[in-house]
């Protein structure tokens, strides 16, 4: 039946189908004998790069081991929170005895306006003009493939540009929506910072009208951001070429602990008249990860536009999944459309971000304090859950065998898994590999 | 720049939706969208999801961290209890891979990626008619879909025939056949247990691959194991097939979006390498599923008293749209409407297939405020006590008068 498996069959299906029906028939369950599985050349698909560091994880036994791996916020106990704004959200949500009942397929009406007041700001000029389409989404991945299919469907070229390096899983959701991805330079090595005069030529290289992800703030993995006025130079040089800036913002407030700040970027080009793609995620900055909630949008040229382009959305979103879950929808609208939920979770959103920048001062502390030799400026200036630490993938390796310190084999590490606890033999650690 | 993206009309279903809402009438009626609802006409949660939804979060574990790729655990290992039954040998041989879904849209959408890229025939075959979206389905899937005879509008049942016929001599081996395994969506006709004895004989002769979809197991009987029947029959007997699962329904989980897809392979071994691979599909759409919903469905089926709540909770649903069919059925035999009503008691599940012409469909929409779509399906859960009667009466007048 299967393409490669039936070129064996032609060979020997007679005899071979004679005595897998002798074999049957002496069997309890009558199996319909067919020659071989459908599935024999499914291969073993890749452990996920990210999420298999978790399971290596799990699996160590030592007491001290340390979790860099996957993004989620961690307290300095090293345990998951669930923040008291939420918890008050939800509380009011079950009192209120809300149906169930499917939400419309671009999801929870109140839930995306209020996501892209949070993200373009209440004042904008797109939004004041009604000529934002916005859908709901499966959190930013989902925004992402929606994004995707879209761009496949509509945009004249199928290339994106993604930043070298970028989050593991955009080529792979990009790939899957049919685009191919391809790469600008970004990350320098050698000065553990920004490539920007390579970045530039790339995208001056790239064909007009390419489009081009960029990472609004807090990059992933690297956590290496252009400064305001390179963001202004890119805009520049994106504005001459035609291309179109398909934003990723999965940490808005969650950066910098500023939503306005961490925003800069997207509003900057919104200002400057480009008409940008969003993918928006609340799992870090409201901590609402498995909830899966998120948003994408599309700035139109008139609200007529913005009809027709979310009459679209529903269109690629409907033979998907139907409409988006609304749990985690519900929660975020219930805080950000309240003014005293919503002051209290930027709060709450500051003090996860103030403790990322205190446990990279006190990783830098650390390491200088051993005697490393190396250069630690990178942990302190570069933003949000990730630092791309400059270690090979034989120094990770070394960590997680001798250290039971776990990353990714890019050598980037989780902020949020740092503890005052940790840090300590954290700083040991990468001192013992590095030096 | 983006091309300039043409306008689409609305997709049919929800299109409804938004006119029964704008409808100010008082007596209107919704017997379009599939969403139970009680007999003051609200949408009901069931007492043992408010239950299960209270005691998770009140646990002082209760958090939002993600779910793995394939979902929650407890949840994909009891969900595929439900559906293949609590002693299994299906699920003792480890044939079987199970992943949390986006509710059964995410299943069907997922299942057809899957054999879009393994199996080797890229067709499928649904039902004339089936569920409107699973065109769009199996289409973004680039599945070639082929349609097999199902509704048979002169008995308003089974075209068992002509369905027999098309599988014997226009599949070809490797196909895929969709099957409803109960309360089929639209017409609400289920292949009798012995038709389903044959059905499985000419599949297995014909080497197709069994896609089930199962999104009203449950509910369509009030018993989770009759429900259940044709998959379980057909569990001791192909090697590889599928199951789509979806609580929406029989747990009235709708909008937290909550299914499964179970793909059962031919050995262990290549049901963990399709696990991988379910993996890469599903990380590249949505990364992990929600996890909300699945943690309610996990409460329940692990708790004995939860878990026979439901089993009443489908009992109340359930007989009441009994109740309502034989309601309906009665008021049109006292009217004396033309025609025969016996497909209303005959059908189950959600749906009824009335057999009213596209032009009855539309008066009854525009005239009576009786939403339904154009395709002269009910949704039974719309009609209650107070407006069987009235709506019995609309039927009646346009029966006779318009064609």
């Amino acid at each position: 039946m299967y393409r490669s498996v039936a070129r064996i069959s032609q060979l020997s299906s007679q005899s071979v189908l004679r005595s897998i029906r002798a074999n049957v028939a002496v069997n309890r369950i009558n199996i319909t004998p067919r020659l071989a599985s459908t599935w024999a050349s499914v291969k073993m698909g890749p452990p996920d790069a990210i999420l298999g560091i978790t399971e290596a994880f799990k699996k160590d036994q030592y007491e001290q081991k340390i979790n860099l791996g996957v993004g989620a916020y961690r307290d300095d106990a090293g345990l998951p929170v669930v923040l008291p704004s939420v918890i008050e959200a939800e509380e009011r949500l079950l009192k209120s005895c809300l149906d169930k009942e499917y939400a419309g397929i671009t999801g929870i009406s109140n839930f995306t306006k209020l996501a892209a007041d949070l993200a373009y700001g209440e004042e904008s000029i797109v939004l004041k003009e009604d000529r934002l389409a916005v859908t709901q989404t499966i959190s930013g991945t989902g925004a992402l493939r929606i994004g995707g299919e879209f761009l496949k469907k509509f945009h004249p070229s199928t290339k994106i540009l993604l930043p070298q390096p970028s989050w593991a899983n955009h080529a792979a959701v990009f790939r899957s929506s049919g685009l191919q991805p391809e790469t600008y330079r970004y990350y320098n090595k050698e000065t553990i910072g920004l490539d920007f005069e390579g970045l530039i030529e790339d995208l001056k290289n790239a064909e007009d009208g390419t489009a081009v992800l960029l990472h609004a703030c807090a990059h992933n993995p690297t956590g290496v951001d252009p400064t305001p006025d390179q963001w202004k130079q890119i805009s520049e040089v994106v504005k001459a070429k035609g291309h179109f800036p398909f934003f990723d913002m999965a940490y808005q407030g969650f950066a910098s602990g500023s939503i306005e700040r961490d925003a800069f970027a997207v509003r900057y080009f919104v200002e400057q008249g480009h008409q940008i793609a969003l993918c928006q995620s609340f799992a870090k900055n409201m901590g609402l990860y498995g909830e899966r909630v998120g948003a994408f949008s599309l700035v139109a040229e008139s609200s007529e536009e913005k009809a027709r382009i979310e009459s679209q959305f529903k269109i690629l979103v409907r033979p998907l999944y139907s409409n988006p879950p609304i749990h985690g929808a519900r929660i975020a609208s219930t805080i950000l459309g309240d003014a005293q939920l919503k002051a209290q979770w930027l709060a709450e959103v500051k003090t996860m971000a103030d403790r990322m920048i205190t446990m990279r001062q006190l990783l830098k502390d650390n390491l200088e304090a051993l005697g490393s030799t190396q250069n630690w400026d990178h942990v302190t200036s570069q933003i949000g859950m990730f630092c791309y630490t400059g270690l090979s993938g034989e120094q990770v390796d070394e960590l997680a065998q001798k250290w039971s310190v776990y990353c990714t084999r890019d050598g980037r590490i989780s902020i949020a898994g740092i503890t005052s606890g940790n840090v300590k033999r954290l700083a040991q650690a990468i001192h013992e590999v590095s030096k | 720049m983006i091309a300039a993206p043409p306008s689409i009309a609305p997709d049919p279903i929800f299109h409804l939706i938004g006119l029964y809402k704008a409808d100010t009438r008082a007596d209107k009626a919704d017997l379009g969208v599939g969403a139970y609802r009680s007999n003051e006409g609200k949408p009901w949660i069931l007492p043992c999801v408010k239950a299960a939804s209270e005691r998770i979060q009140a646990d002082p574990s209760y958090n939002h961290e993600y779910l793995a790729i394939s979902g929650l655990d407890e949840y994909t290992k009891s969900a595929s209890k439900v559906i293949f039954g609590q002693d299994s040998a299906l699920l003792k041989s480890n044939r079987v891979s199970s992943f949390q879904t986006v509710s059964g849209t995410g299943a069907n959408h997922l299942g057809a990626a899957f054999l879009s890229k393994f199996n080797s025939s890229k067709t499928i075959w649904v039902s004339d008619p089936t569920w409107g979206n699973h065109f769009k389905v199996f289409e973004t899937a680039n599945l070639q879909i082929k349609v097999y005879p199902y509704w048979d509008p002169a008995t308003r049942g089974l075209n068992w025939e002509a369905l027999k016929d098309t599988l014997q001599n226009q599949t070809s081996p490797g196909d895929i056949i969709l099957l409803h395994a109960c309360a089929h969506n639209p017409t609400g006709v289920d292949p009798t247990h012995q038709q389903w004895e044959e059905l499985s004989e000419i599949i297995s002769a014909k080497q197709l691959y069994p896609f089930f979809d199962a999104a009203y197991q449950g509910f369509a009987s009030g018993d989770l194991d009759h429900d259940a029947f044709a998959i379980r029959y057909f569990a001791e007997r192909h090697a590889e097939f599928l199951v789509c699962q979806s609580f929406a329904k029989n747990f009235g989980l709708y909008g937290e979006r909550t299914g499964a897809l179970h793909i059962v392979s031919k050995t262990s071994v290549v049901a963990r390498a399709v696990d991988t691979q379910l993996s890469a599909l599903q990380r590249a759409e949505i990364s992990s599923p929600p996890a909300y919903g699945a943690k309610i469905v996990a409460a329940i089926l692990a708790d004995p008293e939860l878990y026979q709540q439901w089993r009443n909770d489908l009992i109340t649903m359930s007989a009441r749209i009994k109740e309502m069919r034989t309601t309906l059925k009665s008021h049109l035999e006292s009217l004396k409407t033309p025609g025969t009503w016996d497909h209303l008691v005959d059908q189950i599940g959600m749906f009824a297939y009335t057999g009213l012409t596209p032009g009855q469909c539309q008066r009854l929409v525009n005239e009576f405020s009786i939403y339904l779509s154009s395709n002269g399906r009910v949704s039974m859960a719309g009609f209650n006590d107070s407006n069987v009667k009235s709506i019995a009466k609309a039927i009646d007048t346009v029966v006779r008068e318009t064609k």
